[in-house]
C-alpha cells in the first residue's frame, strides 16, 4: 500500500527515468526486431548495391587516367555533402519512403568502396599482371584470377569501413521516418527524452555495426587464406 | 525539377535570410556551434596527440579510437548528452560535435608525431635540446601538415554533422531541411539542402585553402598531389560520410 502511494508520488513529481530498462526492451521486442531488421536490410542492400556499382567505376577508373580524376573528384564532393542534405535532394523525387534512404546511402558506400577498390587494383604489381599476359591470360581471367586475389584485402578494407558507416548513418533516415534503430533514438527524445529508448537505439546500432565488422573480418580470413600465415 | 524552382525561389525571397532565425541567424548558430566544437576539440586532442606521438605509446589506443568512433551514430551522441543533466540545447550539441571532432585530430596529430624522422629527433637531443624542445621546436613544425589535416578533417565534419542537430531539435541550418518536412515544403527542404551542402564544400575549400597558406615546406595543393599508389588509400581521407 505504502509503495503504490510512493509510485504515484514519484509519477507526478519525477517519473524514473533510467538509461537502460530490460523490461522496456522486452515489451517492445517486436517493434525493436522490425526496426532492426530495416535497419539491417537497409544496410545490406546499400553496401551490395554500392558495391556492385563501384567494381565496374574502379576498373575503368583505373584503365584511363583522366576517368580517374573525375571519379574521384566527384566521389570527394558526394563525400562532403552532409547526410541530412543528401536525403533532403532525394526525398522530393521518391517521397517517405526507404528508396530515399537507400539511394543516399548507396551513393555514400558507393563513394567510399570506388575508392578503395581503385587504390587496390592500383596497387597490384604490373609485371605481375604482364607476367600473366605473357602466360596467355585473357582479360577476364586475369581480373579473376590475378588482379582480385592481390587486390582482395584493400576491398574488404573497403567494404568494412562502407558497411560500419552505413550502420550508423541510416538513422539519419529518420527524416523520412525509415530510420532504423534511430527511430527508436528520436522517438525516445520526443517521447519527453524517455532515456532506455534512445540508448536501446544508440546501443543497438553499436552493437550492430561492431557484428558486421566481425562477421566480415571472418569473411575476410576465409577468403584470403593464404594472408594468415604473413599476418600472424 | 519544380521543387527546385520552388527552393530557387525561397533563397531569392531577402526575408528568408533577414527575419529571426531566417538563414543568417541559423548560420550564425551553426557557425557559433562548429567553431566552438573544434576549438574545444583542439585543446584536448592536439596536446594529448603531441604527448602520445613524442612519448610513442598509445597508438593502439587512438587507432583504435577512430575505429569504434566510426560505429558511433551522431544522431544517437547528440541525444544521449541532450538527456544528460547538460540538459537539451546548444552545450549538448557543442559537446557531441566536439567529442566526434577529437579522433580525426588525435590519430592524425599522433601519426604526425610518429612520422618525424628518428635521426632529427636524435640530433636535436645531441644538440642539447630538453623534450619539451624537442617536441615543441622539432616534432611540431615536422608533424604540421598532417595535424592541420586533421584539424581540417575535423573541421569540415563538424560543420557537416552539426545539421544532424536539427533533428533533435538543435539549431543550425539544419533546421530549414526538418522544418520544410515537416511542413511538406519541399521547396524548403531542398533550398536547406542547397545551404548545408555549399557551406560544407566551402569550410572544405576555405580550409584547404588556409592549411596550404600556413603549412611550411612544399607548397601544393591537396587535389593538385599526384596519387600515390598504394593498397591503402590517402590515409587521413574523412574516412566516412556524415
Amino acid at each position: 500500500m505504502l509503495t503504490a502511494v510512493d509510485g504515484a508520488v514519484l509519477a507526478v513529481d519525477a517519473a524514473p527515468n533510467p538509461w537502460f530498462d530490460l523490461s522496456y526492451v522486452i515489451d517492445n521486442r517486436e517493434s525493436i526486431l522490425r526496426l532492426l531488421g530495416e535497419h539491417v536490410r537497409l544496410t545490406v542492400a546499400a553496401v551490395v548495391l554500392g558495391a556492385l556499382i563501384a567494381l565496374p567505376l574502379a576498373v575503368l577508373a583505373r584503365r584511363s587516367r583522366w576517368l580517374a580524376g573525375p571519379v574521384l573528384a566527384t566521389s570527394t564532393l558526394i563525400y562532403t555533402i552532409p547526410s541530412l542534405a543528401m536525403f533532403a535532394f532525394v526525398a522530393p523525387v521518391t517521397g517517405l519512403t526507404t528508396t530515399t534512404v537507400l539511394i543516399g546511402l548507396v551513393l555514400y558506400s558507393l563513394v567510399i568502396l570506388v575508392r578503395n577498390f581503385l587504390a587496390g587494383l592500383q596497387a597490384v604489381p604490373a609485371d605481375v599482371r604482364e607476367a600473366a599476359r605473357g602466360m596467355g591470360y585473357g582479360p577476364t581471367r586475369l581480373f579473376w584470377q590475378v588482379d582480385m586475389p592481390l587486390a582482395l584485402p584493400a576491398f574488404m578494407a573497403g567494404i568494412r569501413v562502407a558497411t560500419v558507416s552505413t550502420v550508423a548513418l541510416v538513422t539519419v533516415g529518420v527524416i523520412v521516418g525509415h530510420g532504423g534503430l534511430g527511430q527508436l533514438i528520436t522517438g525516445g527524445f520526443a517521447a519527453n527524452f524517455y532515456r532506455a529508448q534512445i540508448v536501446t537505439g544508440a546501443l543497438g546500432c553499436v552493437l550492430l555495426a561492431l557484428l558486421a565488422d566481425l562477421l566480415l573480418a571472418g569473411a575476410e580470413r576465409l577468403l584470403t587464406p593464404w594472408a594468415r600465415g604473413v599476418r600472424a | 525539377m519544380n521543387h527546385f524552382g520552388d527552393a530557387m525561389r525561397y533563397l531569392n525571397d531577402p526575408f528568408n535570410w533577414t527575419r529571426s532565425d531566417g538563414i543568417l541567424d541559423l548560420l550564425a548558430e551553426h557557425l557559433r556551434i562548429s567553431t566552438l566544437a573544434v576549438l574545444a576539440a583542439m585543446v584536448v586532442a592536439i596536446p594529448l596527440g603531441m604527448l602520445l606521438g613524442h612519448t610513442g605509446r598509445g597508438g593502439g589506443f587512438s587507432v583504435a579510437l577512430s575505429n569504434v568512433s566510426r560505429a558511433v551514430p551522431t544522431l544517437a551522441l547528440l541525444t544521449v548528452f541532450a538527456v544528460t543533466p547538460i540538459g537539451f540545447g546548444p552545450t549538448a550539441t557543442t559537446i557531441a560535435l566536439a567529442v566526434f571532432a577529437i579522433p580525426p585530430m588525435l590519430t592524425n596529430t599522433y601519426v604526425g608525431f610518429r612520422g618525424v624522422d628518428r635521426d632529427v629527433v636524435e640530433a636535436a637531443r645531441a644538440m642539447g635540446f630538453s623534450e619539451r624542445q624537442v617536441a615543441t621546436r622539432v616534432e611540431l613544425p615536422l608533424a604540421m601538415p598532417l595535424l592541420m589535416t586533421g584539424v581540417r578533417t575535423a573541421a569540415v565534419q563538424v560543420v557537416a554533422t552539426a545539421t544532424l542537430a536539427a533533428l533533435v531539435a538543435g539549431g543550425g541550418l539544419g533546421r530549414i531541411i526538418t522544418l520544410g518536412f515537416r511542413q511538406q515544403d519541399y521547396g524548403a527542404v531542398v533550398a536547406g539542402a542547397i545551404l548545408v551542402a555549399a557551406l560544407a564544400v566551402l569550410t572544405e575549400v576555405l580550409l584547404v585553402a588556409v592549411s596550404w597558406a600556413l603549412t611550411p615546406g612544399e607548397k601544393r595543393l591537396p587535389f593538385l598531389t599526384a596519387r600515390r599508389v598504394s593498397g591503402v588509400p590517402e590515409p587521413t581521407a574523412a574516412g566516412v560520410p556524415l
